[in-house]
């Protein structure tokens, strides 16, 4: 038995499967994206009881009796209005092709709860867990800066 | 009100409430009643004679649907195409070896396909890898780009005398000649490493056979579906409409997701069709850092000549470029680090050498830069060197050499990649230059900064850097534009997205010429379902290329609009404004005409379309360029080493 986003599932799995292809297959909660399954490029990242962690490297099993959000929990199932972190990434460019958002989005969710105000050192040290390869991170920093503390991108 | 300016302004993309809310497919994310997974298995072995395998115990496992191997393909086995056919440099050499399906005797890379397991779960289909048996017998292994090339060195295609892939000499001018009046001779020897393009995304392919429609659909990470959707149809003995391919959302492409056909590309498909299933493959990691094209790997012996006071006579370069066990992309690679290497500066005489050898590792094809970083990086340390050696400033050398504005269109007398003359269209590059070292405070950095930070024991540096970028080739591509009656624009065209803000760009461009607001124009790319004539997404092209396509057919429906809404408001269209997704006449916004009552009207259900007029506000439109445009840019920056 796990909770995802709030809704209850009870499902009888293979012990080996795990909880990142449980949660895209078995679910079909594909916003959790795989992109090396060995837990360095963080794009699998959820929260399990609220804090972050890469769904690659648990079984669905170990789920059992927890809770999980996945990106799709930020937005009341994909459809609400948009978490004030993703409104800034949107304002601030912080995205280009997307595909490793949804786990950095889920990396600073737990941080700027515990970190609401950030200096940008503290920022890059949070993101060192996930690997973009389009953006150059810079955007992705104003971005948190934005969600932060209101500080817009300059124009360049 | 006028129409706005759209082009250039800062707005925010269209296409991320998809993406920031993990609803954007992927093609991973494609699920379908019924759907087996893929496994490959593959070489273990850089170099090796394959003598024999056994898939029996493999095809035996409860929930594996079928095993193929190079055998069991039958006519389908055959190697890719050329992609790219080389220029017509005279004297050239070619020999072209593509890649195979699944290896057929000898395995000549690491991660090269040997089989293709299908099963109910991806789970099963790699448990069924470890009961494939392979007898293989390990071969010496071709790495080092120089003892490639050694008398009885071990030959990677064994027809070939030697590894040599390619060879190719392009000439400018006299370069020995140049070197006799030569006052600074300056000779070095330079290594570009190997590199791979690690999208987050690896690549899938998904595809269903649709038997009542008589229709294969594959959902494929390429940049280049309809050129995929073309090659599908003529392998598979379909109609080109009867194959619809469909790149998605792409996590990135950066080049190796316009290789073509990669074995899985051609396999999975053909395996869905064959057993009447959709059939899903997903590349795993360490699949993507054996499987996945790679580029880089180059040895140049450069040697540039210059007089006294720095200015370049000549440069002459003969290097080596590695391009491991395939050669389908041709000779882009190295031809872009030969034409790049000229960079923004007048080189009076030039002489290339390459040779391009057959390596046992990944095949190599454009990834990032495509080579053309290559050249830039063996002319800017040339250059660093010379103004050492001349006591220049190292910012001076490059402004002494720099083209002035008044020499283009500027012609390089040797053919680039696209098979054209390189010919510089425009450019004005002492402006960039004197920008970046304002910007990062060159002159007094190396005045007074560098050397106060050497006195305390730091190492910093600065490093500047010019270059240009020959982007934006043919051959063509097209865009459709639609009014729908709702008042919305529909916006197609066959580039794929992988991350470039294509929903925007290309709607910014539409909402310009219409009147509209970006976020009333629809973008659909890389459906060839939606629109099935173009090549792809490379060579920064995207703008260039579809953008004006975009543009060329939204100026068509404009005239479509002018002309209907002269009618209707009785008015000439040279009195009819397009603002705010409305006409009207000039001066009286209030009595004006939406687009979508236009787009009703111009499909009437009743009377009749005036001839040599046709229905809707819908028009396509193709460009082609040409020959590239060429980019310029100053990179600088400051580095420090501890």
């Amino acid at each position: 038995m796990v909770t995802v986003n709030g809704a209850r599932y009870e499902r009888t799995v293979e012990p080996r499967l795990l909880l990142s292809d449980f949660l895209r297959n078995e679910l079909g909660l594909t916003g959790t994206h795989v992109g090396c399954e060995h837990g360095v490029c963080g794009a699998c990242t959820v929260l399990l009881d609220g804090e972050a962690v890469r769904s690659c490297l648990m079984f669905a099993v170990q789920a059992d009796g927890h809770a999980v959000t996945t990106v799709e929990g930020l937005t009341d199932g994909g459809g609400g209005p948009l978490h004030p972190l993703q409104a800034a990434f949107h304002e601030a460019h912080g995205l280009q092709c997307g595909f490793c958002t949804p786990g950095i989005l889920m990396t600073l969710v737990p941080f700027l709860r515990d970190h609401p105000h950030p200096d940008e050192r503290e920022i890059r040290e949070a993101l060192s867990g996930n690997l973009c390869r389009c953006t150059g991170y810079q955007n992705i920093v104003a971005a948190v800066r934005l969600a932060s503390d209101g500080i817009p991108t300059p124009d360049r | 009100m006028e129409s706005r300016r759209q082009i250039g302004e800062r707005v925010r993309r269209t296409e991320d409430a998809r993406l920031l809310t993990g609803r954007a497919l992927f093609v991973d994310d494609v699920r379908l009643d019924g759907m087996l997974h893929v496994a490959f298995l593959r070489s273990q072995h850089a170099h090796a004679r394959l003598t024999g395998m056994d898939a029996t115990a493999a095809r035996a496992r409860p929930g594996v649907v079928a095993v193929y191997t190079a055998a069991d393909l039958g006519d389908y086995w055959r190697p890719g195409p050329l992609l790219v056919p080389p220029p017509p440099i005279a004297g050239l050499v070619f020999n072209a070896c593509t890649q195979v399906p699944l290896a057929k005797e000898k395995l000549r890379h690491v991660g090269e396909p040997i089989a293709m397991v299908v099963a109910e779960s991806r789970y099963l289909a790699e448990d069924a890898l470890d009961d494939i048996v392979v007898e293989a017998e390990p071969l010496p292994a071709v790495v080092d780009l120089e003892a490639a090339l050694a008398k009885g060195a071990p030959r990677v295609h064994e027809h070939l005398p030697s590894n040599v892939a390619a060879h190719a000499v392009q000439r400018k001018g006299d370069y020995a000649r140049a070197k006799q009046r030569a006052h600074t001779v300056i000779k070095r020897r330079f290594r570009y490493d190997r590199g791979a393009s690690a999208a987050i995304e690896n690549r899938a392919v998904a595809a269903q056979w649709d038997p009542r429609a008589e229709e294969l659909t594959v959902w494929d990470t390429t940049q280049a579906p309809i050129p995929i959707r073309n090659g599908l149809a003529q392998l598979l003995g379909l109609l080109e409409s009867q194959v619809r391919v469909v790149a998605p959302f792409v996590g990135g492409g950066f080049g190796p997701k316009i290789m073509m056909y990669y074995p899985e590309e051609v396999l999975v498909p053909w395996a869905a069709m064959k057993l009447g299933r959709p059939v899903k493959w997903t590349e795993d990691r360490q699949e993507n850092f054996f499987a996945t094209t790679q580029e880089r790997g180059q040895i140049h012996d450069a040697e540039i000549t210059l007089d006294q006071s720095g200015k370049i006579l000549g440069v002459r370069d003969v290097f080596l470029h590695d391009t491991g066990a395939y050669d389908p992309y041709g000779l882009t690679v190295p031809i872009n680090s030969q034409c790049t290497l000229l960079g923004p500066y007048e080189i009076p005489n030039y002489e290339s050498e390459f040779t391009a050898v057959f390596t046992n590792k990944t095949i190599v094809t454009p990834v990032r830069g495509a080579g053309r970083q290559h050249g830039v990086f063996v002319i800017e340390r040339l250059l660093d060197f010379a103004a050492k050696e001349l006591g220049i400033d190292r910012a001076e050398i490059r402004r002494r050499n720099l083209l002035r504005r008044d020499q283009f269109p500027f012609n390089n007398e040797i053919l680039f990649q696209d098979s054209a003359p390189l010919t510089y269209d425009s450019g004005d590059y002492e402006p960039a230059l004197d920008q970046a070292l304002e910007l990062i405070d060159y002159h007094r950095f190396v005045r007074e900064e560098q050397p106060r930070l050497r006195a305390a024991g730091r190492h910093v540096g600065i490093g500047i850097v010019c270059y240009v970028e020959g982007t934006g080739i043919g051959p063509y591509e097209g865009a459709r534009v639609t009014v729908e009656p709702g008042g919305r624009v529909r916006l197609a065209t066959g580039v794929g997205t992988q991350g470039q803000g294509h929903f925007t760009a290309f709607a910014q461009i539409v909402a310009e010429v219409l009147g509209v607001d970006v976020a009333d124009v629809h973008v659909i790319t890389g459906d060839t379902r939606e629109f099935h004539w173009g090549t792809g997404t490379f060579a920064s092209r995207g703008a260039v290329v579809a953008g004006s396509a975009c543009q060329a057919a939204a100026l068509r429906v404009r005239e479509k609009i002018l002309e209907l809404a002269s009618q209707e408001l009785e008015a000439s269209k040279a009195d009819l404004v397009l603002a705010g997704g409305s006409v009207h006449v000039r001066g009286d916004p209030s009595a004006g005409i939406t687009l979508g009552a236009l787009a009703v009207k111009a499909n009437p259900l009743r009377g009749a379309v005036r001839p040599g007029t046709e229905p809707g506000l819908e028009a396509t439109a193709y460009f082609g360029p040409d020959r590239g445009s060429t980019a310029s840019g100053v990179h600088a920056m400051l580095v420090e080493v501890r």
